[in-house]
């Protein structure tokens, strides 16, 4: 049987079809390049973060949080997620330096958020929120939980202070 | 064939249609009645217009319940007594049982009311989307899935009115109506499972005592299934209602019946197995999920622009038969003082809006600026508050009359009403949208962030306040208007329901576009293909899991 579609709405279609075709494109090339959200897949015990014990060590361990160098020299931030506060408050770091940052719930879902920028990581117990990033304008950053934690979710925020390179200390 | 004159008999199935009608319809509205204030109240208490009013507990109670009674009972409800109207009416043809019709209709208004003590005790302000493993009284768990297993009878009822006419009526294409809304059926039923899963699996266990712990990521995982999926159930009846009903009451007739049938079947195939876009931001899925997910999402967008086209030009062939001439002569000819048609209009509109916010949230990279943010707040207001409900308004200014056979209160209000929608919507949306752009976060009640974020967010804020007062005006006008139409002047001749046609009605179609067998396989395929590795993953990735919290 005759299956009729105007040619006008065909030629609507193509155009749809090829606006899809570019937005995947786009996406495709952009993740190529290495632009992907934070996915890490890294199980972590988020009732013992802060003991040696239990699946991840004592990675997030008091006395091990906060602003490092790794092994080959990165910057890593460790940083623990509870209600409600980021431990450490306020962290450091210098100015056009890529960073790693880290960050583990210490008790329920979170996020971590600082406003007008892609740094947007969802803190879910039982896993660890990885992403690399670079800041190169000096400042100070609030960063924010956002996503609903209990009544004090609104007053779960932190600082991130990006200072000159060369004031830069660890 | 419905009378009003006394001695003569309606059929059954028009008597059936009145009554799953009206009821599912009326409790529908009935929660979007309760749900307005709160969203006021809301606007109201985070303008820092009102200091009294400001309060934790009372907040967050009041974006759960306005949640669930707008994003669960309003659409649920509306949804099954437009399905059952349309159904009936289109086949012509009793429910196979009406027993089984009202004892769904029980459950879910029974676990509705159920759910509704703990949300306004506050017992439950865990917000709509509940993601453990902060963790609401029992009955707010049972309630909620008990309006799931309700709304599970009306799409049994749905398919087997389509199986059954199809059998009686070998070859023929199945009235679009229903086709819509048998699809749309299938399609819930798909998309509850995720969260029931989530529920059946996770939550219940745990609340009962018998399990200690629970995973977050299995249960966000789980819920992307439905969150995305049944958005688009709620788009369903717009789409229906544009497609059907629209034609006739602009005076004209549908431009293709076949690619209405195309982008049914699109949306269908395509609005379940992309959750992930919900999770871009989540540490428990790896990229390439996502990436995976991410096709899926832009292909969701392709019967949009399909309807979007089909709709505009059905209303451009009406405003031609009525006298419009030129490029853009035709749009002042449409039949604006018509709800119906105006209020598709105004839908369109606001779907443009609403739909390019879409895109960037389902953005594999570009998600990361908004996710969280009110951003994503002020979208799915826009295209659901927006987009769909003011279709549900259109749709009940339709029946009213056809279920009552008295006269709508009043056409005039009505129009206004709906202006009255579209303006507000915008005016509330539009700064919301630029609020999330400035990097305000999503379920917050009070911003003590600083004086430098709260001076830039504040106008936005008192604008927001504004469009809220006048979505709240309208919504009053909307219950007003119907509530006065049970009473207002009997017509001498009830309306008939009639559904449009398409300038070429096609007596048979492509059985891929007037059967759902195939349909319902591929989304097995394709599920499995999205979410089979993604949940599997769970049972060996061992994930030290999290206890219950209070809120």
């Amino acid at each position: 049987m005759a299956f009729h579609i105007d040619k006008l709405e065909k030629r609507w279609i193509y155009m749809v079809a090829g606006f899809v075709l570019m937005a995947w494109a786009i996406q495709i090339y952009y993740a190529a390049q290495g632009w992907h959200p934070p996915s890490n897949v890294e199980v972590i015990d988020s009732a013992q973060l802060h003991l040696e014990t239990g699946v991840g060590g004592d990675e997030f361990s008091e006395q091990n949080i906060g602003v490092k160098r790794d092994a080959d020299g990165t910057l890593v931030v460790t940083m623990v997620a509870a209600r409600y506060g980021f431990y450490p408050q306020e962290i450091i770091l210098p100015q056009g330096e890529p960073f790693k940052m880290r960050v583990a719930s210490f008790d329920v879902l979170h996020g971590i958020y600082i406003p007008l920028t892609n740094l947007n990581l969802m803190l879910v117990p039982g896993y660890v929120s990885e992403v690399t990033t670079t800041v190169n304008i000096l400042g100070d950053y609030p960063m924010l939980c956002h996503d609903f934690c209990g009544m004090g979710h609104a007053y779960m925020f932190g600082n991130v202070k990006i200072v000159p390179a060369d004031e830069y200390k660890l | 064939m419905s009378m009003t004159d006394t001695g003569a008999q309606s059929p059954t199935y028009e008597k059936q249609a009145k009554r799953l009608g009206l009821s599912n319809m009326w409790v529908g509205f009935a929660a979007f009645a309760a749900a307005i204030p709160m969203g006021l109240y809301q606007v109201a208490e985070r303008s820092n217009l009102f200091p009294a009013a400001e309060s934790r507990e009372i907040y967050y109670a009041s974006v759960t319940t306005h949640g669930v009674l707008m994003a669960y009972v309003l659409t649920t409800f509306f949804i099954m007594g437009f399905g059952y109207y349309v159904a009936l009416h289109s086949l012509k043809q009793n429910v196979w049982s009406p027993l089984f019709s009202w004892v769904g209709f029980s459950i879910a208004l029974a676990g509705t009311l159920i759910a509704a003590v703990p949300l306004l005790l506050g017992e439950a302000s865990v917000m709509y989307t509940f993601y453990p493993p902060e963790m609401a009284v029992t009955p707010f768990y049972i309630g909620a899935a008990m309006l799931f297993v309700g709304s599970w009878f009306w799409c049994v009822d749905m398919i087997v009115a389509m199986i059954q006419w199809r059998r009686t009526n070998p070859g023929m294409a199945v009235p679009l109506v229903m086709f819509g809304t048998t699809i749309n059926a299938l399609l819930w039923l798909w998309t509850s499972m995720g969260a029931t899963l989530e529920v059946l699996i996770q939550i219940l266990p745990l609340k009962f005592g018998w399990v200690d712990t629970i995973d977050p990521g299995l249960a966000r995982t789980f819920f992307s299934w439905t969150l995305h999926a049944i958005v688009y159930f709620w788009l369903f009846p717009a789409y229906i209602a544009m497609y059907s009903l629209m034609p006739r009451e602009s005076g004209g007739k549908l431009f293709s019946d076949e690619l209405a049938r195309v982008a049914f079947v699109m949306l269908f195939i395509f609005s379940v197995p992309i959750g992930f876009h919900h999770l871009y931001m989540d540490p428990q899925q790896a990229a390439g999920w996502k990436l995976l997910h991410m096709f899926g999402t832009f292909m969701v967008a392709v019967p949009t622009f399909i309807t979007g086209f089909t709709v505009l030009a059905t209303l451009e062939v009406s405003g031609r038969l009525r006298g419009g001439a030129g490029l853009f002569g035709w749009l002042a000819k449409i039949r604006w003082n018509n709800p119906m048609t105006l209020a598709a209009m105004l839908s369109m509109l606001m779907l443009t809006a609403g739909g390019f916010g879409g895109v960037i949230n389902a953005s594999y990279q570009m998600n990361a600026l908004i996710h969280n943010t009110q951003w994503v707040t002020g979208h799915f207001h826009l295209i659901f508050g927006g987009t769909s409900v003011i279709m549900y308004f259109a749709v009940a200014y339709w029946a009213w009359p056809r279920i009552t056979g008295r006269k709508l209160a009043s056409t005039r209000m009505a129009l206004w009403q709906l202006w009255l929608w579209f303006w507000g919507m915008l005016i509330t949306t539009m700064p919301w949208h630029v609020l999330g752009l400035l990097g305000q976060p999503r379920r917050v009640d009070t911003l003590p962030y600083g004086e430098a974020l709260n001076a830039i967010w504040n106008p936005h804020e008192v604008v927001m306040f504004a469009g809220s007062v006048m979505l709240t005006i309208s919504a009053f006008m909307f219950i007003i208007i119907l509530v006065r139409s049970h009473f207002s002047e009997r017509l001498a001749q009830t309306p008939e329901v009639v559904f449009g046609t398409a300038i070429h009605q096609p007596l048979r179609v492509p059985h891929l576009l007037n059967s759902l067998a195939f349909w319902n396989w591929a989304m097995l395929v394709y599920m499995l293909a999205s979410y089979g590795y993604p949940l599997l993953q769970f049972m060996f990735i061992n994930a030290p899991q999290a206890i219950p919290y209070g809120v």
